[in-house]
């Protein structure tokens, strides 16, 4: 064995060998050394930081310039056109030389449909972001798993979010999504993504962890994080605060984690939030044995319960800024909420994407997928596909059909979460009518860099307290 | 012409005509019975379709494929006799055919 390959093999087992008696978070950091250390041995450089600049008219540029990995189409609002380019003339398009490398893009909803159902052709291994994983993090979690292992891991968690567990939880919800509207400053300028969607995502992960309520903001934190490095999204984070994230993720679970432990061995009455259920369950209740595969699913449902919700809490403030008449139709008629709660989703889609990797030779749409090819789901632009919805950038409180949009993706991978994000949004527009006759959003929001995460980091608003 | 009986979690029943060719869970939406969200609109991708069938109609409604199973495995009523209404097609050897709806859709 080469000193080169050794010392490749030394690290990926460098945190599953580890004793079981050194800490997780401990094991991460030794890991992390030894990935600085290789980088220096091998003079290798990190993944290049992004430097924006003026996205070009999609129209100046030829089909196979065009890149939509750039982490700046979303940052400048500036992505519809892009895809709207590729759904009308190469609808399967290739990219051969993005910073992430090479990777095909699918951009029509029926396409979309068809990769995402068809997991025996298109595998979610080793990772649903377009970049590729740090080396010596490479967290196990289901999302970038494909059956069987992705099926029992997946039915051991998703117990926490099932429509029975919420009924459950929907008072306590609701009387944490009132106490944050009840202390809004009324017709005064402030930011709705600080005040509102990143507080009250926060206070609901929270609640579902049974994580420490005053260390909630560290949950959004590490949310951030995780999806915002340069090389797996186009973000303006580093691999570096990746390794330091999944520490103090780590830590904190492994302790919430013991702490529950020993309520179990004492035959104390066990909760309904997530580390109890995975607790009571055969196949992951000694998952903090297993350090990827803890860290991994647990780096998942912060982040899949985070930014989704967060970015469409915002997105539909905007939607009804832009599309004053369907606030008006939303004032005389609430019992449109549910529906609006699909729409917004669809009209946000706060995830743009996941990725897949052909596991053969794949004809699509007359291009001809090889084995091996990243694969690119669009759903950002499936959702604005004119073959399959009316009017889709229309956003329409009332429209018909509008669950069948993509945000949640199909098949298997189907988010986990839907009914948790539908109901979190649904109570929070039903407290917001009882208390505002308007939310005025003040100038332009500011849009996250990110091809992954289709969010905002700021948007200035005035309330309108009910007359 | 023949009828289908969806009966609703707490217990209503609705009586509705068989439209031969469409499947239950189209038959379902054109009559407005509740409880049936059908996402995916009808691809066998999302679940939310889930009926039980009543026991003596097993057989008349044939069994699930495996990709229709992998997407009953997400919802945790699931039983043994759980199908997607979206893969049943309606017919007239289904005239008076019994389905239950689950609480919830997921």
């Amino acid at each position: 064995m080469s000193i080169k390959s050794e010392l490749k093999e030394k690290g990926r087992s460098i945190i599953e060998k580890s004793s079981a008696a050194v800490p997780i978070h401990m094991q991460i950091k030794g890991a992390h050394l030894f990935q600085k250390a290789k980088n220096t041995v091998f003079k290798r450089e990190g993944f290049p930081a992004f430097v924006e600049y003026d996205i070009p008219d999609v129209m100046s540029l030829e089909l196979k310039d065009i890149d939509v990995s750039n982490p700046f189409l979303f940052k400048q609002n500036c992505w519809e056109p892009y895809f709207k380019r590729l759904r009308d003339e190469r609808p399967v398009h290739y990219q051969k030389n993005s910073p992430f490398g090479a990777f095909w893009s699918i951009t029509r909803y029926e396409d979309i449909l068809f990769v995402d159902k068809h997991h025996e052709l298109f595998s979610a291994e080793p990772i649903i972001m377009i970049g590729d994983r740090p080396d010596g993090l490479h967290a196990d979690t289901f999302i970038a798993m494909d059956p069987p292992k992705h099926d029992v891991q997946r039915q051991a968690v998703q117990g926490v979010v099932s429509p029975q567990n919420l009924k459950e939880m929907e008072a306590l919800i609701r009387s944490r999504a009132e106490d944050v509207l009840d202390n809004l400053p009324i017709n005064e300028p402030f930011d709705w993504v600080e005040r509102v969607s990143i507080e009250l995502t926060a206070r609901m992960l929270a609640t579902l962890f049974d994580f420490p309520y005053e260390r909630r903001r560290d949950l959004a934190k590490w949310s951030d994080i995780i999806g915002g490095a340069a090389q797996l999204t186009g973000g303006a984070g580093s691999v570096d605060e990746n390794f330091t994230a999944a520490a103090e993720i780590a830590k904190a679970f492994s302790e919430l984690w013991r702490a529950k432990e020993a309520k179990k061995a004492a035959g104390e009455e066990m909760g309904f939030d997530l580390i109890s259920m995975l607790l009571a369950n055969e196949e992951t209740k000694s998952m903090v044995n297993r350090p990827m595969e803890f860290i991994g699913n647990l780096s998942l449902l912060i982040v899949g319960g985070n930014d989704t919700t967060r970015n469409s809490m915002t997105g539909g403030v905007l939607a009804l800024n832009q599309f004053p008449d369907e606030f008006i139709k939303l004032k005389n008629n609430p019992s449109l909420i549910p529906n609006m709660v699909s729409e917004i989703i669809r009209w946000q889609t706060p995830l743009a994407y996941m990725r897949r990797v052909a596991k053969e030779d794949v004809e699509l749409n007359g291009q001809t997928i090889r084995k091996g090819d990243k694969v690119v789901m669009w759903y950002v632009s499936g959702n604005r596909d004119e073959r399959a919805i009316d009017q889709p950038d229309q956003f329409l409180i009332d429209r018909k059909n509008a669950r069948n949009h993509l945000s949640f993706g199909f098949g298997v991978h189907r988010c986990m979460g839907n009914r948790l994000a539908e109901m979190q949004l649904r109570i929070l527009w039903e407290e917001i009518l009882k208390r505002f006759d308007n939310i005025e959003v003040i100038g332009e929001p500011d849009y996250v860099q990110s091809n992954f995460v289709k969010g905002y980091s700021k948007m200035m608003v005035r309330l309108t307290a009910k007359s | 012409m023949g009828n289908i009986t969806f009966i609703e979690h707490d217990g209503t029943e609705h009586i509705v005509d068989i439209a031969e060719g469409k499947t239950l869970m189209q038959i379902a939406m054109d009559n407005l019975v509740p409880g049936i969200d059908a996402d995916c609109g009808g691809s066998c991708a999302c679940g939310t379709c889930h009926v039980i069938v009543d026991s003596a109609w097993v057989s008349a409604t044939g069994i699930a494929s495996d990709e229709e199973l992998m997407m009953l495995d997400m919802t945790p009523e699931k039983t043994d006799t759980s199908r997607l209404s979206c893969q049943i097609k309606a017919s007239q050897s289904l005239d008076g055919v019994v389905v239950r709806l689950p609480e919830f859709q997921m």
